[in-house]
């Protein structure tokens, strides 16, 4: 145990006791398998083995404990969640355990067949990786030749099958100039909604910065960009937005909150506050093979670690943005400060933010390095 | 592939939730949410009302004749009040429209 971090419980925020609510969000990382090898990827740099997986059955008994306590939203995600062979029989019965199913997936994988047999099984969503607008360029950063074209099959499958699709479009500074062309192109696939989302500098993408940082120009442009398309294009498609973080003023509402929304389930059962969690030494994180999952919620120590204030630095437990972004990201903290419970770095009230904006300005610059892509 | 063109919503306007929209009773907290992707919203009577009345047959005229006989109250203040949650929601992509 780290000396900094102690379990208060109960929790309290303003010097009272907080009652916790239960998660509305669950995100099972069914594997961390996949045929990509993209250098964002939010997998841990030590990624778990394909003998260290849940079993089919003791997959269902989360999902059925996860509805039990409130979760409504459910996201089979990876690794490349098609990796794993009993994802039909998984979405079947997260369904009937009443769970919103929503898939995020490459597409590398998936056919005609398993689309349609995932539709059958209730499957309520799918979400669509795309890493480019061309060819070249998606697969250069997917690391996977005929990645893009299968995509495109994927997304025209599903549009057949009826299952509703949003495009993931995650961007940094080599394919931040195709936006619009990313933008047109889930349109064209009938996506009814976009996620644009920066990269986020934690694991993969941290060894990847001068590859992937965006300029502050690209950040100011693409802001613009986002906010004119939302009105050309409402009623066809929305559009959901993540700025890149370095260039923003004050740090994001990581995760709604510490503890407060979100529930993340590794390959081989371990449970986590965020995907991002391990990189902080002082966390036990629980294994829903040893615990039910809502004392784990509840009672875990890496749950309780960074609810509420009362962990936080004085400067952040006095400010009225605690309100807004719950003191940002922990990881942030723990990577830059090496205290995951400092300010998080990105704040323009930290000490640490002058240092953060010249590094993020020099990778910016930098002459994008060939990548390092994950797990190769 | 799909008609990327935002349909305008009046009284004659068929609605029913898009594919991949739902109710869902949230016994846990005591309330009915309308669950879309990466979307949860507590919804409170009126709105459960209308929403399970957008069958995808009748259009917002009828929903709105049958909520006025029902609850005693002016029709025209009821459709006004229809067609502007039904265009909320249809901007948020969570219902199919006929017109």
């Amino acid at each position: 145990m780290n000396e900094h971090v102690t379990i208060r419980q109960p929790v309290e925020w303003e010097g009272k006791p907080i009652r916790v609510p239960a998660p509305i969000a669950m995100l099972a990382e069914l594997t961390h398998r996949c045929p990509l090898a993209c250098p964002y990827c939010s997998n841990p740099l030590e990624l778990e083995s394909v003998k260290a997986e849940l079993s089919t059955a003791e997959w269902i008994d989360v999902f059925q404990q996860a509805s039990a306590m409130g979760v409504l939203h459910l996201h089979l995600s990876g690794g490349e969640p098609a990796s794993r062979r009993d994802l039909v029989e998984l979405t079947a019965a997260a369904a009937a355990a009443g769970l919103y199913t929503n898939l995020i997936t490459s597409g590398i994988g998936l056919t005609e067949k398993r689309i349609a047999e995932l539709s059958d099984a209730g499957l309520d969503h799918l979400q669509l990786s795309i890493q480019g607008a061309t060819p070249a360029l998606a697969d250069k950063v997917g690391g996977y030749k005929g990645g893009y074209d299968r995509k495109i099959a994927v997304a025209e499958w599903t549009h057949a099958a009826g299952i509703p699709l949003t495009v993931n479009a995650v961007c940094h500074k080599q394919n931040m100039d195709q936006i619009g062309d990313m933008l047109d192109l889930a349109v064209r696939l009938g996506a009814r909604r976009i996620e644009i989302a920066t990269v986020q500098f934690h694991g993969w993408a941290d060894k990847n910065r001068a590859a992937l940082m965006p300029t502050r120009e690209q950040f100011l442009k693409t802001n613009a960009f986002v906010e004119e398309a939302r009105k050309r294009l409402e009623g066809i498609i929305v559009i959901d937005y993540v700025g890149a973080d370095h260039h923003a003023t004050y740090p994001k509402a990581c995760m709604g909150g510490w503890g407060r929304t979100g529930i993340n389930i590794t390959p081989s059962g371990k449970v986590l506050p965020c995907h991002a969690a391990e990189t902080i030494p002082s966390l036990v994180f629980d294994n829903v093979r040893d615990r039910r999952l809502a004392e784990i919620w509840y009672e875990g120590q890496a749950f309780n670690a960074y609810r509420g204030d009362s962990w936080m630095p004085e400067l952040c437990r006095s400010c009225d943005r605690k309100h807004i972004d719950f003191g940002g990201c922990r990881c942030q903290a723990m990577a830059m400060a090496g205290d995951a419970a400092a300010t998080d770095p990105v704040c323009v009230r930290s000490p640490l933010r002058t240092l953060l904006m010249e590094q993020a300005e020099a990778d910016s610059r930098a002459e994008p390095p060939p990548f390092v892509y994950r797990g190769r | 592939m799909s008609d990327p063109v935002a349909v305008p919503v009046t009284a004659e306007t068929v609605a029913k939730l898009a594919r991949g929209v739902r109710l869902r009773e949230d016994e846990v907290r005591g309330q009915t949410v309308l669950l879309a992707p990466e979307r949860a919203l507590a919804l409170d009577e009126i709105a459960v009302m209308i929403v399970k009345a957008l069958d995808g047959v009748r259009s917002l005229d009828m929903i709105a004749e049958e909520f006025a006989a029902k609850f005693e109250a002016p029709k025209d203040q009821i459709l006004v009040d229809v067609i502007s949650f039904v265009d909320e929601f249809s901007k948020r992509r969570m219902l199919e429209l006929k017109s």
